[in-house]
């Protein structure tokens, strides 16, 4: 049994098979009570596979999970009214308007008659949208259609969300916005789940993070658990002059300053640059991964469209 | 859970009827569609329109309904948003019922449409009410159904069109509309037994010529089969889609 005060989401040996193609391979994990849980591989790792069960959108071949204590093969309807959903692509109707999509969310998840439209002005308020209120949904912009995807998740104050992938595709002022507007959910105690593939993304919102590779689970740790797993592998930054004001900073993994200082005068050498500074520094959580589950890192921002770095920034 | 699911197919059917169904485009064509058959026939043969309206009601009823909600479950799920319905705390069968309803209410409104003007221009002493209204709603509930499990079981919307036109348009010509049963020769009168539009036709015109409600029943009864089949299998593709 879930440990109600402790434990949002339990899983133990979850598989979901497709054919011969195991999508989701055994995975076991717990996610903590109001906590920020990152979910992160690259595409085709299970992370949106593992949502989907989770949400009840496909069935599990094998293994068992519990949602905020609700066993998820016997007791979905109680998990679907207390958990939000927002899947990786913005999904409301294109024919209704902001306030229509959030009017019917609304309906459908049984908020009082009387607090419907306050609660979904409240909403449309909070996340910038009071003056497309009735904008059809079609004709808003990719983030403001993300942003009332999210609004339409939290309609019914849900104590788990679950987010796939909440920032891909926006431009960098709107994945601002809405990480900022997810750390204010997290202010007010509600559990996230998020799936990411932007390294950088996951280090700043995440409590803990769970790697997953081929369905496998890799690693599971806090950020600084995670660096404390390749830790004998210390780091060292140097800072190149790049010329007319420009830096540039490089990093090399598993060397110790002296050899970190020959690396860097070999490099720079040839095209007569300065170093400005050496330091010993922690390995990123994009070397962890790379450490962790032998994949580049560019792997997961390449099959993503390669805007990770740009969106991830702010 | 049970109010749970009437309150979603509440509003599932109304939204559906707000966005897609009672439409300019969608109202305009369910009434074009009738009225251009009762023009052509009755420019062609005035004196027999009354033995041909029942088929035609029966007709508009199968059009209304299937219209759209053969493409709508479709539309949904290339668009991503029956994804929300799928997600929220309403069973499978409900979210189904609430589709299904709305194309049961759009076919019905365009069809007493024909029937009220049928009332004004040819009368219609001695119907028997109780018959036709029983008529109205188990053909929709069968036509609608039938949309339904046509939307479930193709993935693109050009796809549903088409494979409900391969279903509407042999039943226009063989389930009655326009030639009676007793003139098809038997291989064709075979064929137009295994069609829900059959039973349709032939309950109406039995409610319009005032036969007493137990000649209907045997037709009732089999649009009834149909709705309940069609409703299921519609249900078990759509939960096969989620495996």
């Amino acid at each position: 049994m879930v440990d109600r005060m402790r434990d949002a989401i339990a899983l133990r040996g979850l598989t979901k098979h497709y054919g011969e193609l195991r999508a989701v391979d055994g995975i076991s994990l717990d996610v903590r009570e109001g906590e920020v849980f990152g979910f992160l591989g690259p595409n085709g790792a299970g992370k949106t596979t593992t949502i989907r069960m989770l949400t009840g959108l496909t069935r599990p071949t094998a293994g068992h999970a519990e949602v905020l204590g609700y066993d998820l093969a016997h007791e979905l309807s109680s998990i679907k009214k207390r958990t939000g959903v927002v899947p990786e692509s913005s999904n409301l109707y294109a024919e209704l308007t902001a306030l229509g999509n959030l009017l019917f969310a609304a309906q459908l998840y049984g908020v009082p008659r009387r607090e419907r439209i306050a609660r979904c002005e409240e909403l449309l308020d909070r996340f910038g949208l009071s003056q497309k209120r009735d904008a059809s949904f079609a004709k808003l912009s990719r983030g403001m259609k993300r942003a009332l995807t999210v609004a339409a998740a939290l309609v019914h104050r849900p104590s788990l969300l679950f987010l796939d992938e909440p920032t891909t595709g926006l431009d960098v002022m709107a994945a601002r916005r809405l990480r900022a507007m997810l750390a204010n959910l997290r202010d007010q105690g509600v559990t996230i789940f998020l799936t990411t593939h932007y390294l950088e993304e996951a280090e700043r919102l995440c409590d803990r993070i769970a790697l997953i590779v081929q369905g496998q689970l890799v690693a599971l740790d806090t950020v600084d658990g995670l660096r404390g797993m390749v830790a004998n592998e210390p780091a060292v930054e140097v800072v190149i002059d790049q010329g007319r004001g420009h830096t540039e900073t490089r990093r090399f993994l598993g060397g110790d300053v002296g050899s970190a200082m020959e690396e860097a005068l070999a490099q720079t050498e040839p095209i007569r640059r300065r170093i400005l500074s050496v330091s010993s520094a922690r390995p990123t959580l994009e070397e962890v991964f790379v450490q962790l589950t032998g994949l580049s890192a560019e792997v997961m921002l390449r099959e993503k469209g390669g805007q990770g770095r740009l969106n991830a920034k702010g | 859970m049970l109010r749970d699911d009437l309150r979603a197919i509440y509003y599932i059917l109304r939204k559906d009827l707000d966005t897609y169904y009672f439409k300019p485009p969608n109202i305009s064509w369910g009434i074009f569609f009738p009225l251009a058959f009762i023009l052509a026939f009755s420019i062609r043969n005035p004196g027999n329109m009354r033995e041909l309206m029942p088929g035609l009601v029966a007709m508009t009823m199968l059009f209304g309904t299937t219209a759209m909600e053969a493409i709508v479950i479709v539309l949904e799920r290339r668009t991503g948003s029956l994804e929300r319905l799928l997600l929220a705390p309403v069973s499978l069968p409900a979210m189904l019922a609430g589709k299904v309803l709305g194309g049961m209410c759009f076919g019905t409104v365009m069809s007493l449409l024909v029937l009220a003007g049928t009332a004004v221009f040819l009368g219609t002493g001695g119907t028997n009410w109780v018959t036709v209204a029983g008529t109205l709603l188990l053909s929709a509930a069968a036509f609608s159904s039938l949309g339904a499990l046509v939307s479930v079981t193709v993935k693109e919307v050009f796809e549903a069109q088409t494979l409900a036109n391969y279903l509407r348009f042999p039943m226009i010509f063989l389930g009655g509309v326009f030639v009676p049963l007793t003139d098809l020769p038997q291989g064709l009168r075979v064929i137009a037994g295994l069609l829900p539009l059959t039973y349709s036709v032939e309950a109406m015109r039995l409610g319009m010529a005032g036969e007493p409600a137990g000649a209907a029943m045997p037709d009732l009864l089999i649009l009834a089969v149909w709705t309940i089949m069609s409703y299921g299998l519609a249900w078990r593709a759509l939960r096969r889609r989620l495996a």
